[in-house]
């Protein structure tokens, strides 16, 4: 059970290890973006997880991150193939950040890291977690920005519903500035301030 | 578009840091002295050149006639792997002196958004040949500003005081987010001003 929850807060792969930032902010403008994203990576990083876990003793030590890449690279291909044909509008706002899902330093890096070295049960949870911690940074980051950058929060469309709620005040006169480039490094910037934060106060507080 | 367009879309305004976030790991990572980082951002302009003319190579002689295009995402990962993998045994036999200076950098380079981000924008773009080796060009070039820009900041700041939880990345982070909005000024308009 360990194996699943240290992604989600302890060592989450967005605010506490610091990987796989690139993609992260650049999609983080909408909230579905960054459900869209974060489901793609949780996908591939499973696939990678258990088949680098399954294959740990057939690839040999020299070439395992050619290997690793291939793997990542082919899940990735079946990630972007999906969602080109079922979620057309979400492939055209995520763009070519689809296909940069295997330059995603979290996948390498718990391929590497984690799944090499454990067995296929241990490498499923690891994925769920770094997955799911992953996309509630994700989630965090998009939700800031959206909020305070259009006044909406937009999901998916449902019927009726077209998907988009708008917050009454906010979404006339939004700090346009969050939604654009500098607003997705100025809330990174806090948010991880204020993880150091708390964290040198938990750390306190248990030595005193 | 013409040449000059495409240096100055992906030199300022596509900043590939600092308006697309792409390759922000190094920018993060690598950034603490200015040595280390213009090795870093000439290691990159050097790949990223490269990289897009073969990757582009790659899609429309083999790929496209083949009707194979779905295999862009593994044949230009493997392909950039190799060529990093080439350059540096080329560059070790060549200049030494160089492969010293950027050595340490050029693995790292493989894993870097940049340039696997800039082979898949040209050939999304429908470049030619001449056209992707200028965009692959320009866009290690605006790494590398972006990048020295950033190391000679944070070799500033060393000596000011910040906040305790701000130290470190978080103050690397906002900025870095204070350089974006600067490069704001670098839009389409300017762009349409200056080459008509």
């Amino acid at each position: 059970m360990g194996n699943f929850t240290k992604g989600i807060l302890k060592e989450n792969p967005i605010f506490i290890i610091m990987l796989g930032l690139c993609p992260t902010l650049a999609v983080s403008t909408q909230v579905v973006n960054a459900i869209g994203m974060g489901v793609g990576v949780i996908f591939v990083l499973l696939g990678s997880n258990i088949f680098v876990s399954l294959l740990k003793n057939f690839i040999p030590e020299k070439v395992r991150i050619p290997s690793y890449i291939v793997i990542i690279a082919s899940f990735v291909t079946m990630v972007d193939l999906f969602m080109q044909g079922y979620a057309p509008s979400l492939s055209k706002n995520l763009g070519v950040f689809v296909q940069l899902i295997v330059v995603n330093c979290i996948i390498l890096g718990r391929a590497e890291a984690f799944a090499k070295k454990s067995n296929v049960k241990d490498a499923v949870l690891d994925a769920l977690g770094m997955g799911v911690g992953f996309t509630l940074g994700l989630l965090l980051i998009s939700l800031i920005r959206e909020v305070l950058g259009s006044g909406t929060i937009t999901l998916f469309a449902i019927g009726n519903f077209d998907g988009v709620i708008r917050l009454p005040g906010l979404s006339e006169s939004p700090v346009r500035v969050m939604a654009l480039a500098p607003g997705a490094l100025l809330v990174i910037g806090y948010l991880k301030a204020l993880f150091n934060w708390t964290e040198a106060r938990r750390s306190k507080e248990a030595t005193a | 578009m013409s040449y000059v367009g495409i240096i100055i879309t992906f030199v300022f305004v596509e900043n590939f840091i600092l308006t697309k976030f792409l390759g922000l790991c190094p920018f993060i990572g690598v950034s603490k002295n200015t040595e280390s980082a213009v090795g870093m951002g000439f290691a990159v302009t050097f790949v990223t050149s490269v990289a897009s003319l073969a990757t582009w190579a790659i899609q429309k002689l083999i790929l496209q006639p083949l009707g194979l295009a779905f295999l862009q995402t593994i044949t230009f990962i493997l392909v950039i792997a190799a060529l990093v993998q080439l350059l540096e045994m080329v560059i070790q036999k060549i200049s030494p002196s160089l492969y010293k200076a950027l050595g340490i950098y050029l693995p790292l380079i493989t894993t870097n958004c940049a340039v696997l981000g800039i082979a898949l924008i040209a050939v999304r773009s429908n470049y030619n040949a001449l056209e992707s080796f200028v965009a692959g060009f320009s866009a290690g070039l605006g790494f590398l500003l972006a990048i020295l820009l950033m190391s000679t900041i944070r070799e500033r700041m060393n000596t000011e005081w910040v906040p305790k939880p701000l130290r470190g990345v978080p103050i690397a982070f906002i900025t870095g987010g204070l350089m974006a909005l600067a490069f704001m000024a670098f839009d389409k308009a300017l762009l349409r001003n200056l080459i008509g």
